[in-house]
């Protein structure tokens, strides 16, 4: 039997414990108060309207296992290979060895302030898609002034497929973020139009397309090709938008009362400075694997392997495919 | 107003002994601002600025309106930097914003492709029999009065605030296109939200307004002016940041462009004239200042000798309301101490 470390109680984190957990010892840390921050803070998940609380609460009673020790409010900052193995020091400096260590350490959303034209945490009535869900776990979506909005406009790839943030990546899940809550922002006020700028919708998985459709023929959401250049807010505490619809070959200026900034996926900030401490990191600060095809699990580094969305963008479901790939890897190097 | 992000991006500016470069037409549109930049360094801050007879033009409006070739352009501002290295300079202080975004589009082309540089040299040469050396800073006028704001409100007389009310002055701040747009690392607070004009403004007692059409183009564009018939596509520029800022009822409008400052203030009377539309609630339109005449203004400097009679939109409320003193009856005497001759009234908006 071996002991195994693995960083992140995200959705990778746990499926991976919970197959380990069968045959090793697995030591879990995560660096907040409780595990599946980055689901817990969704309300429905695309592309069927699952319960995010939910799928939390069945992930996380994968955790009862006599083999799993779940450290929660450690937040490892240091990892070093040594003879044994690993060994892993956290932020208040205990250490922890383990034989095989596994980098759960997922991503964070993109820091929307960057982008200064779209006006966030500038002007009130511009949020991030992080921000729109929690509105939509508390049953209430409100404009700059608390009421209900009579139009919502989303802004896809902030942060991502963007020269300006530096980040040339597509995050993947964010178009069919944007149908979604659009579909839930029309649910929730059946009176409140709603509008997606889009550069191309992404829709690659099984659903998504269908979702789109629906969200258009159902819902009647409207989908312009463009991208929003600017946004300000007016005398009247709405939002001033300036974009060019490129189907149409127009400049186009309008008024809304809530811009959601679809916020793209970044390596986190442990991901980052783990896979920089340990020589694996890869583009855009991401956890660089040997192959993406046959090895995506392994790194360059004996005993150091990566689950999910440290690296690269990835949704719920990929992540914990991905998990569940991750431990099979481990197992077969364990025998 | 939340937290700007690039607030504290911040470029390097040299701190003394400046080459200073005039432009071509500020000194006939705000006739006090460059000389009160030269005072202000000279006297009020004790630092060395040398302004050469021999300058000329940096070809900016002819360059962007494609009537002077790059290469011409390139090897006038090269005679413009073996001015600096004869005088024995290393900071050059380009008076236009205009002028700044072709000396920093010219310095980056220089760097990515050095082979221009050598034409650059070899031309000036041939011409000119002179050679030129890199500036080691650029600086935008408006970034070193930026840099010396606190500096300078010690010596203040008056600030950026209403003595009747005793609030701060709601001001419009506007940022010459050729000042960030180009090269943001260029720009003081970046290209968004561009902190040069700001930062005075705040530092001075004032109030920014954050108006929808604050990053708009003022309508001075080049090809838009330049050719008659596009004129109107101008004044609608100017007009749509004016409908804009009119709720939030500025006090006045500073900027660091002299195309700005010139079109801001003449459109306003183009304006009423064409829709008697004014832009403020007493008919007089909001005052237009360069950021030399506002900090000239609080330092003390008479409003005449900085030229503020020559705007159209004329300045005498706003003066009121800081309290700044003033003789009318000396508004329109000249130097040689004989009254000018008055200029006609417009017929919509007051002055």
């Amino acid at each position: 039997m071996s002991k195994i470390a693995i960083i992140g109680a995200g959705a990778a984190g746990i499926e991976t414990a919970a197959v380990l957990a069968k045959q090793h010892d697995v030591m879990l840390f995560e660096k907040e108060t409780a595990p599946l921050c980055n689901i817990r803070n969704k309300a429905l998940l695309f592309p069927d309207f699952t319960s995010a609380d939910e799928l939390a609460d069945k992930m996380i009673q994968k955790l009862e296992h006599p083999r799993i020790s779940l450290y929660c409010g450690s937040n490892i900052t240091d990892l070093q290979k040594v003879q044994s193995g690993w060994q892993l020091t956290d932020a208040a400096g205990n250490r922890y060895d383990s034989d095989y260590v596994v980098l759960a350490t997922g991503y964070e959303v993109f820091d929307a302030h960057k982008k200064e034209e779209l006006g966030y945490g500038i002007y009130p009535g511009i949020i991030t898609s992080i921000d729109l869900e929690k509105m939509i776990r508390e049953g209430k979506i409100t404009n700059a002034i608390g009421e209900a909005p009579k139009s919502v406009t989303f802004l896809q790839c902030v942060g991502s497929r963007d020269e300006k943030s530096g980040n040339h990546y597509c995050s993947k899940v964010c178009c069919v973020t944007a149908v979604k809550q659009a579909i839930e922002v029309r649910k929730m006020l059946p009176n409140t139009t709603a509008y997606v700028f889009y550069m191309d919708l992404r829709m690659w998985g099984q659903g998504f397309e269908e979702m789109y459709r629906t969200a258009q023929e159902q819902y009647g959401v409207n989908f312009v090709r463009g991208r929003i250049s600017e946004a300000a807010s007016t005398y009247d505490q709405r939002v001033q938008l300036k974009a060019e619809d490129t189907l149409m070959g127009l400049p186009l200026n309008m008024n809304t009362d809530l811009l959601v900034l679809m916020v793209g996926m970044c390596a986190s900030e442990g991901t980052a400075r783990l896979a920089q401490a340990t020589g694996i990191a890869g583009d855009y600060h991401f956890a660089q694997s040997v192959s993406e095809h046959l090895q995506d699990n392994l790194t360059k580094q004996e005993g150091l392997f990566l689950a999910g969305a440290c690296k690269r963008p990835m949704s719920i479901q990929d992540t914990i495919q991905d998990a569940r790939a991750a431990a099979v890897t481990i197992l077969e190097q364990i025998s | 107003m939340g937290k700007r992000y690039w607030n504290d991006y911040q470029k390097a500016i040299a701190r003394d002994h400046f080459f200073y470069e005039r432009s071509c037409i500020r000194q006939t549109f705000f006739p006090g601002s460059e000389a009160a930049f030269i005072n202000i360094l000279r006297n009020d801050l004790g630092l060395d600025i040398y302004d050469s007879s021999h300058q000329h033009t940096c070809t900016g409006i002819g360059y962007h309106s494609d009537v002077v070739p790059f290469e011409t352009t390139m090897t006038i501002v090269a005679r413009l930097f073996s001015l600096m290295k004869e005088n024995g300079y290393e900071n050059y202080v380009p008076s236009c914003v205009t002028s700044f975004g072709v000396f920093t589009e010219i310095l980056e082309k220089w760097e990515e492709d050095p082979a221009l540089l050598e034409q650059a040299r070899e031309l000036l040469y041939k011409a000119t029999g002179r050679t030129f050396e890199i500036p080691k800073n650029i600086a935008h006028p408006s970034d070193i009065i930026f840099s010396y704001r606190n500096e300078l409100k010690e010596k203040m007389k008056y600030q950026l605030v209403n003595r009747f009310t005793g609030k701060p002055l709601r001001v419009v701040e506007h940022i010459g296109c050729h000042y960030a747009k180009i090269f943001p690392k260029h720009g003081v607070g970046n290209a968004e939200f561009p902190y040069v004009l700001a930062g005075m403004i705040e530092a001075w007692g004032g109030e920014v307004v954050d108006y929808p059409e604050r990053r708009h183009c003022c309508g001075f564009g080049f090809r838009q002016y330049l050719v008659q018939e596009n004129r109107g596509y101008s004044v609608s520029n100017s007009r749509k940041k004016f409908e804009s800022m009119e709720p939030y009822e500025p006090d006045f409008i500073v900027c660091n462009c002299p195309g700005c400052s010139m079109f801001l203030d003449k459109w306003q009377y183009t304006i009423a004239e064409m829709e008697h539309k004014t832009y403020d609630k007493e008919g007089y339109g909001i005052p237009v200042l360069t950021y030399e005449e506002m900090a000239g203004l609080l330092l003390g400097y008479d409003p005449w000798v900085l030229g503020l009679q020559l705007h159209q939109v004329q300045c005498e409320s706003l003066l009121n309301k800081i309290g700044i003193e003033y003789n009318p009856n000396e508004k329109y005497r000249g130097y040689d101490g004989k009254i000018l001759p008055l200029p006609g009234k417009p017929s919509v908006l007051k002055v």
